[in-house]
């Protein structure tokens, strides 16, 4: 999919005035909140027409000031995901879910709704009243009725952000296993780097208005790491765990990393602050932190003033945050041998 | 309770007038109601002042406009006239006084109530393939629905009592035009018919009150319906 956007938009005292090309079935808009992120959405769908410019979805033009084009939002075939549900509440679940599926032209309708339903896990909640679903079951049904419109694009506007951390760490897996198995590509709007992480391959990042710069999500948390809370975030999937002590042993690459939490069996994911990785240049005696990783520098990179040192151990990879004091007195190089050491305490279940 | 012939028609008519009003006057109240939450209009501000007016003009001031508009030297009334239609003087006559003073009371309804309605359910339809219309129909009517029962719950009650236009446009012609309160006005206008004026208006309060009564059981079935 290409989305080429040169649009512009002024509402009020906020203007708009974006210029972008860019291709993937995964892409992301980043920025924070009043950045405009949520314009490009209602621009993209229809739901706001631009002053002047040009919208094109792959090569069909959605918008052209200059031709006199400006589809309705319902011959876009765009589809919402938005951040609170928004599912009708006068209707059933499984109204809910074939609104756009009735409304798709028998040429479009690709996905069978019983085929979604069940990778959605939506049966038992058909014949409910919307108002009786828990957060992550609207957001589910929300997200099936969106895909059953059998879109060419799906717009997901910040779809995990009025979900508590919990479940907006179970609902990532749906959202993109839908995509993937119904082929759709996807927009992912978002404020959270680890969502961006977990959801883009390439990103737009946003800012008053305009394209800030063009970048992936690992180049973006490393940007950003001296200014997020928690630095940069290293993601670990982490399986079938032992118990060793009360703690949880799991593999990771040809190491064990011992943990305080975790789930007796399957797949988690974990989120590791690059500030909780402490480096020593020499083996340390004796030591609190259960892990102590022995490792090599493969690259370093810096974020206002802070170092970001990229780990390579037992065939994986993790970024440690230094100051830059400690960089130059630790002589950090890339090649250099260090020691990491993580507390087992340091990681945090998302999921 | 004492009821001659002429207070039974004059309940009928009531009954008939004021279901005819509003039954003529939801599809406007519900597309003005439209038009005055959801689009951008020019000259919006003349079409609130102008659908409120009713509600704040005397009653006899809107009657008085409608038999200069409606009567026989009347600028729509000629028009009438010459394709064999009079109004004037007819329970139609009356039926129009109550719709144009009730229409204030329904469009206020329906528009609390579509505006109550989140706007991103309107973009959600659209954006599933649902044209305007469409989304009208699916959307906005259901979800307005309670502040339509209300609206014409409101506006029901409103005809029923309506005196001061339907006077001076419909007049007060025992089993032609006279309803509820025109017949109550004419008993009190006579020391001897105290029993009578009064079982009307005892009829008046059962109708009011019956009104009220389903319009609750309505509004308690939509929220059911809602909340399920």
């Amino acid at each position: 999919m290409r989305i080429r956007i040169k649009a512009k938009k002024k509402m009020g005292s906020f203007s708009m005035a974006l210029n972008a090309d860019i291709s993937g079935d995964r892409i992301g808009i980043f920025g924070n909140s009043g950045s405009g992120k949520s314009t490009i959405v209602n621009l993209i769908s229809g739901l706001l027409q631009p002053d002047s410019g040009e919208i094109f979805l792959d090569d069909k033009a959605l918008f052209s000031s200059q031709q006199g084009i400006n589809l309705p939002p319902e011959q876009r075939r765009i589809a919402i995901v938005f951040q609170q549900a928004m599912l009708f509440p006068h209707l059933s679940v499984k109204s809910n879910l074939l609104y756009g599926y009735k409304r798709c032209r028998a040429e479009h309708r690709h996905i069978k709704p019983e085929a979604l339903i069940d990778l959605l896990k939506l049966k038992p909640l058909l014949e409910r009243g919307v108002n009786r679903l828990s957060g992550g079951e609207k957001q589910r049904v929300a997200l099936g009725r969106a895909v059953l419109a059998n879109p060419r694009l799906l717009l997901m506007d910040e779809p995990l952000s009025a979900l508590d951390n919990t479940l907006r760490f179970q609902i990532i897996p749906y959202l993109r296993s839908v995509s993937e198995e119904f082929n759709i590509p996807y927009l992912f709007i978002s404020h959270s780097i680890t969502e961006m992480q977990l959801m883009a391959d390439q990103i737009l990042v946003i800012n008053n208005g305009e394209v800030l710069e063009e970048t992936t999500p690992e180049q973006l948390a490393r940007n950003r790491m001296a200014h997020s809370q928690n630095g940069y975030l290293n993601l670990l999937r982490l399986a079938d765990p032992v118990d060793q002590n009360g703690l949880f042993s799991y593999r990771w690459g040809e190491n064990l990393l011992l943990l305080s939490t975790g789930n007796i069996s399957g797949e988690s994911l974990f989120e590791l602050s690059s500030r909780e990785i402490i480096l020593f240049k020499k083996h340390p005696e004796a030591i609190s932190a259960r892990n102590l990783l022995e490792c090599t520098v493969a690259e370093m990179f810096s974020s206002d003033g802070r170092v970001g040192v990229v780990l390579s151990a037992y065939g994986k990879k993790l970024v440690a945050e230094i100051v830059r004091a400690a960089a130059d007195e630790l002589s950090i190089t890339p090649g250099s041998t260090l020691f990491a050491a993580i507390k087992a305490s340091s990681f945090r279940k998302l999921r | 309770m004492l009821l001659t012939q002429e207070d039974i028609t004059a309940i009928w008519l009531s009954l008939q007038v004021a279901l005819t009003a509003t039954a003529i006057s939801l599809p406007f109240g519900f597309a003005a109601a439209w038009l005055l939450v959801f689009k951008t209009l020019r000259g919006k501000v003349i079409l609130e002042v102008l659908v409120n007016l009713p509600l704040t003009l005397p009653p006899v001031v809107i009657g008085y406009f409608l038999l200069l508009l409606l009567g026989k030297n009347g600028w729509l009334g000629k028009m009438l006239a010459e394709t064999g239609i009079q109004l004037i003087f007819t329970w139609k006559a009356a039926v129009i006084a109550s719709a144009v003073v009730g229409f204030p009371l329904l469009v206020r309804s329906i528009r609390l109530g579509m505006e109550s309605i989140d706007r991103q359910l309107i973009a959600a339809s659209r954006s599933l393939g649902a044209s305007w219309y469409d989304t009208l129909l699916t959307i906005i009517l259901p979800l307005s629905l309670r502040g339509i029962v209300s609206g014409s719950s409101l506006m029901f009650a409103r005809s029923l009592g309506e005196f001061g236009a339907t006077i001076i446009v419909a007049g007060n012609m025992p089993g032609r035009t006279q309803t509820i309160p025109l017949a109550i006005y004419d008993y009190t206008s006579s020391p001897s018919s105290t029993t009578m004026a009064l079982s009307l208006c005892l009829v008046s309060v059962v109708i009011s009150v019956a009104v009220l009564l389903l319009h609750e059981m309505l509004d308690k079935q939509l929220d059911r319906s809602t909340a399920s």
